[in-house]
C-alpha cells in the first residue's frame, strides 16, 4: 500500500472528525476486549500457554536457519516449491511468475497481509491477472480500492450502510432497488458473487498464520472457509509468507493455535484452521495440483539480533491494537501503514525506514495494555521505545521538541532545582486558579486546553508534602 | 543465491555460522520426538465425558448434534434431517468405506452421489477421521475416500463420526493421524459453520462455507 505513516498527526487529526469512523470504532472497541475476556476465563491455562507460546517463538527464531531449511526440504520433499525472496519486488515477481507458467487470468486471493505488505494486487492487475479478494471485508475494500484498517478484521471501520451504498454501486446487474433487510442479505450477495469467482480461478493465493518445519505444512486460519475454498478449487495454490512463521512441530504449533484465536477474536478456535502439505497426492478426487510457497525476508532477517528480535514473535492477533487506546481513537488508516496499531508502531519503521515512520512508535500512551493482552508477550512500549530513541539520535524529532526535552532533561539532572522549578509553578497555578479551580487556557499547554480545562494544583506538591509529613513523625 | 543470502543475514543476526552437526541433531531430535507442551485439562475425560464436552462445543459453536446407537440409523437420521431442514432429498456422499456401507437401499426416495461435490449439490455427508472434545472440533483429513470439497462447498453439511473417535485434545488427533502415515494433502480442523463478522462485528452464519454443521455421534467400533 501507499505508506503515509509520515501524515500520522494529520490523518489522526481527519479520523478524530470522521463521523462514520468514530461511530464504527465506538461500537467494536467495548467488544474485541470483552470477547478476549470471556475465552480467556475459560482456560486456566492460559497464562501458562503465553510463555510457552513465547518460548516456542523464541526457540524457533534462535535457529530459524536451520528450521527454515528444514522446513524448504520438507515442503519439496511433499512435491512444492520455495521461491526464497529478499524483496517485496522478488515476491510480486515470483508470484507473477507463477501466475504465467500456469496461464492464469484470474486469482482468487484469502486474507493475507503480507501481499498487502508488498502491494501484489496492484502489481497483478497491471500485470494482466485479475486478482479478486475473498475474505468478505478484503472483498468490499478491494471494490472501494481501500487499503485494511484492521489486520483481522480489514473493514471493520465501514458501516452496514457504506457495505449497501457499495454493493449497490458496484453489482450492477442486480435490481438497483433491491432491499437488504438485514446484515443476512449483504452476506448472502457476497456469497453469491464470489462462488463464481472461487469456481473458476486459476490459481489461489492465501497467506499463512505457521509454517511447520516438521512437515512442511502451510496453515491457515479463517471462520468463512474463503482460505480453503481458495486453496482447494483452482489448479494451483501459491502460500505468500513471512520467513519468521516457521516454528518446529505440529505440537508446538497447536500450542500457538490455543492463543491465537483466543487473543484474536476471542474464540476457543477459529472455524477453519487448515494444514497444507504440497500439492494433489495419487489418489486425491480434488485439491490443487500445484503448491509454491513465497517465503518473504523484507527486512525480517535484518531484525534477527537487534532488540527488535521480540517483534518476530508476533502472531498477528491484533490483541494490540484491540485493546490500544491510541488505535482506538484514530481506527487503523491513520498509521498510513500496512501494519497498524502498536505492532505496526514497532514493524513499520524496520520495513520502510525509521525516517518515513518515526512518528507511529510516538503514537503511544505508553500505558502497557498491548503488552498485556500480547500472546507472546511482546515488549511493545519498549520497542516503541527503542525507535524514540533512535529517532531522537538520528534527529528526526522536530526542533520544538528537541529543545523542549533538553529544557527539561536540564532540570531533571539537577533534582533541587527541579523540585523549586516545579513548586514555584505549582504554587503560581495554584495561586491564579483559586477561584475558578481550572484554566480554560495556559501558555505553552494549548494541546492540553484545546480540548479541556486543566485543573488547578491544590495544596502543595508531592515533594513537599511528604517531606512536611516526615518532619512531623 | 537469495536463499543463502537470507540465511547468511539470519546467522550474521545470530552471530553465528552454520549450527554445528551436534546442535543440528538436537534439534532434529527434538522435531523427531515432537515433544508436546501443556494440554489443556478440560477435555481430559473419559469417552463418555468427552462425547458431552464435544457435543456441548459443537452446540456453543452454531453445529447440531445428533446421537445415533449404529452405522445402520444413519440414513434414516440423514432422510430425517433433510425434511427437517425443508431440503429436497439429494445428497453427495464422500467414497468412504464407512459411508459405501450404510443401507441406503431402505431410503429408494433419497438420491444418492459418491464422489464429489460441485456447485449445485446442497448437501454433503463427510466421513470425520477424529472429533476433538476440547473445542467441539472435527479433524478431516483429505484423501481419495475423503474429498476436501465436501467439507466447503454444500450449503450444509453433514457429518459422521464414530463416538469412540472422540479425542481429548488436537494432539491426541494428530498423533493417530501419524500412525496412518502422516500429513495428507490438507488437514482441515472444523470447529462449526462458516461464518463472518466482518459486518459490524455482528456474526452471520454462513459465510462462504456451510451455513449448517450437523454431526450424527455413532455409536460403536470405529
Amino acid at each position: 500500500m501507499l505508506e503515509t505513516s509520515s501524515a500520522f498527526k494529520e490523518n489522526a487529526t481527519g479520523a478524530m472528525a470522521d463521523a462514520g469512523l468514530q461511530k464504527a470504532l465506538a461500537r467494536a472497541k467495548p467488544q474485541f476486549a470483552k470477547k478476549r475476556l470471556a475465552a480467556v476465563d475459560k482456560l486456566p491455562e492460559f497464562e501458562e500457554l503465553r510463555d510457552v507460546a513465547k518460548g516456542i517463538k523464541n526457540h524457533a527464531i534462535a535457529h530459524l536457519d536451520y528450521y527454515l531449511e528444514t522446513y524448504a526440504a520438507a515442503v519439496e520433499r511433499a512435491g512444492g516449491h520455495v521461491h526464497w525472496c529478499s524483496t517485496a519486488d522478488d515476491a510480486r515477481a515470483a508470484v507473477l511468475r507463477i501466475c504465467r507458467d500456469a496461464g492464469a487470468r484470474t486469482v482468487t486471493k484469502g486474507k493475507s497481509m503480507v501481499t498487502e505488505e508488498i502491494a501484489l494486487n496492484d502489481y497483478l492487475e497491471a500485470n494482466g491477472v485479475t486478482p479478486v479478494e475473498t475474505d468478505l471485508g478484503e472483498y468490499i475494500l478491494q471494490l472501494r480500492h481501500e487499503p485494511p484498517s484492521h489486520i483481522i478484521g480489514p473493514a471493520f471501520h465501514l458501516n452496514r450502510e457504506d457495505w449497501e451504498e457499495t454493493f449497490r454501486k458496484y453489482h450492477t446487474d442486480l435490481p438497483v432497488d433491491r432491499i437488504f433487510h438485514e446484515r443476512r442479505d449483504i452476506l448472502t450477495e457476497a456469497r453469491a458473487k464470489l462462488r463464481e469467482k472461487f469456481l473458476t480461478a486459476d490459481v489461489g493465493i492465501t497467506g499463512a498464520n505457521f509454517l511447520i518445519a516438521e512437515t512442511g505444512s502451510s496453515v491457515i486460519v479463517t471462520n468463512e472457509g474463503n482460505g480453503d475454498l481458495t486453496q482447494t478449487l483452482p489448479r494451483v495454490h501459491v502460500v505468500v509468507t513471512g520467513i519468521e512463521k516457521v516454528v518446529p512441530t505440529i505440537e508446538d504449533t497447536l500450542a500457538l493455535l490455543r492463543v491465537l484465536a483466543r487473543s484474536a477474536t476471542g474464540q476457543d478456535m477459529s472455524v477453519y484452521t487448515t494444514f497444507s502439505t504440497g500439492g494433489r497426492r495419487v489418489g486425491d478426487p480434488d485439491g490443487p495440483e500445484d503448491y509454491h510457497v513465497v517465503l518473504l525476508d523484507n527486512g525480517r532477517s535484518g531484525m534477527v539480533g537487534t532488540q527488535f528480535q521480540d517483534m518476530l514473535r508476533c502472531i498477528r492477533c491484533a490483541a494490540c491494537m484491540n485493546h490500544c487506546p491510541v488505535y482506538g481513537a484514530v481506527g487503523g488508516h491513520a498509521y498510513g501503514s500496512t501494519y497498524p496499531g502498536p505492532m505496526g508502531a514497532v514493524l513499520t519503521p524496520m520495513l520502510v525506514g525509521i525516517e518515513n515512520a518515526a512518528l507511529l512508535p510516538n503514537a503511544s500512551t505508553f500505558c502497557g495494555k498491548c503488552e498485556s493482552v500480547c500472546p507472546v508477550k511482546i515488549p511493545l512500549p519498549n520497542l516503541m521505545r527503542h525507535w524514540r530513541e533512535r529517532e531522537f539520535e538520528r534527529h528526526f524529532s522536530p526542533p520544538g521538541m528537541r529543545y523542549g526535552l533538553g529544557f527539561w532533561a536540564f532540570f531533571a539532572k539537577r533534582p533541587a532545582l527541579y523540585r523549586l522549578g516545579t513548586r514555584a509553578a505549582s504554587l503560581a497555578l495554584s495561586f491564579f486558579g483559586r477561584k475558578r479551580g481550572f484554566f480554560a487556557k495556559l501558555p505553552l499547554a494549548g494541546g492540553w486546553t484545546g480540548s479541556k480545562n486543566f485543573p488547578a494544583p491544590e495544596g502543595d506538591t508531592f515533594f513537599a508534602q511528604y517531606a512536611a509529613r516526615r518532619r512531623a513523625t | 543465491m537469495t536463499r543463502e543470502a537470507i540465511l547468511g543475514a539470519i546467522r550474521r543476526g545470530l552471530k553465528r555460522g552454520p549450527l554445528p552437526l551436534d546442535q543440528q541433531a538436537m534439534l532434529a531430535g527434538r522435531t523427531s520426538m515432537h515433544p508436546r507442551h501443556i494440554i489443556p485439562a478440560r477435555g481430559q475425560l473419559d469417552l463418555a465425558g468427552r462425547i458431552t464436552l464435544f457435543t456441548e462445543y459443537v452446540e456453543r459453536e452454531f453445529g447440531t448434534v445428533d446421537r445415533l446407537a449404529s452405522l445402520n440409523d444413519v440414513p434414516d437420521a440423514v432422510t430425517r434431517y433433510l425434511a427437517l431442514q425443508n431440503l429436497p432429498p439429494a445428497i453427495v456422499i464422500s467414497p468412504h468405506p464407512t459411508l459405501q456401507s450404510l443401507p441406503f437401499g431402505t431410503r429408494p426416495m433419497l438420491d444418492i452421489r459418491f464422489g464429489v461435490s460441485g456447485p449445485g449439490d446442497l448437501v454433503s455427508l463427510q466421513h470425520a477421521f477424529a472429533g476433538i472434545a476440547e473445542t467441539g472440533t472435527l479433524m478431516l483429513p483429505s484423501g481419495p475416500t475423503r474429498p476436501t470439497s465436501n467439507n466447503l462447498l454444500p450449503d450444509n453439511a453433514l457429518v459422521v463420526l464414530m463416538a469412540d473417535r472422540i479425542a481429548a485434545s488436537y494432539e491426541d488427533a494428530f498423533d493417530w493421524l501419524r500412525e496412518r502415515g502422516g500429513m495428507p494433502r490438507n488437514v482441515m480442523l472444523v470447529t462449526g459453520p462458516s461464518r463472518s463478522a466482518d459486518i459490524e462485528q455482528t456474526l452471520e452464519l454462513g459465510a462462504h462455507g456451510p451455513r449448517r454443521l450437523h454431526i450424527m455421534i455413532v455409536d460403536g467400533e470405529g
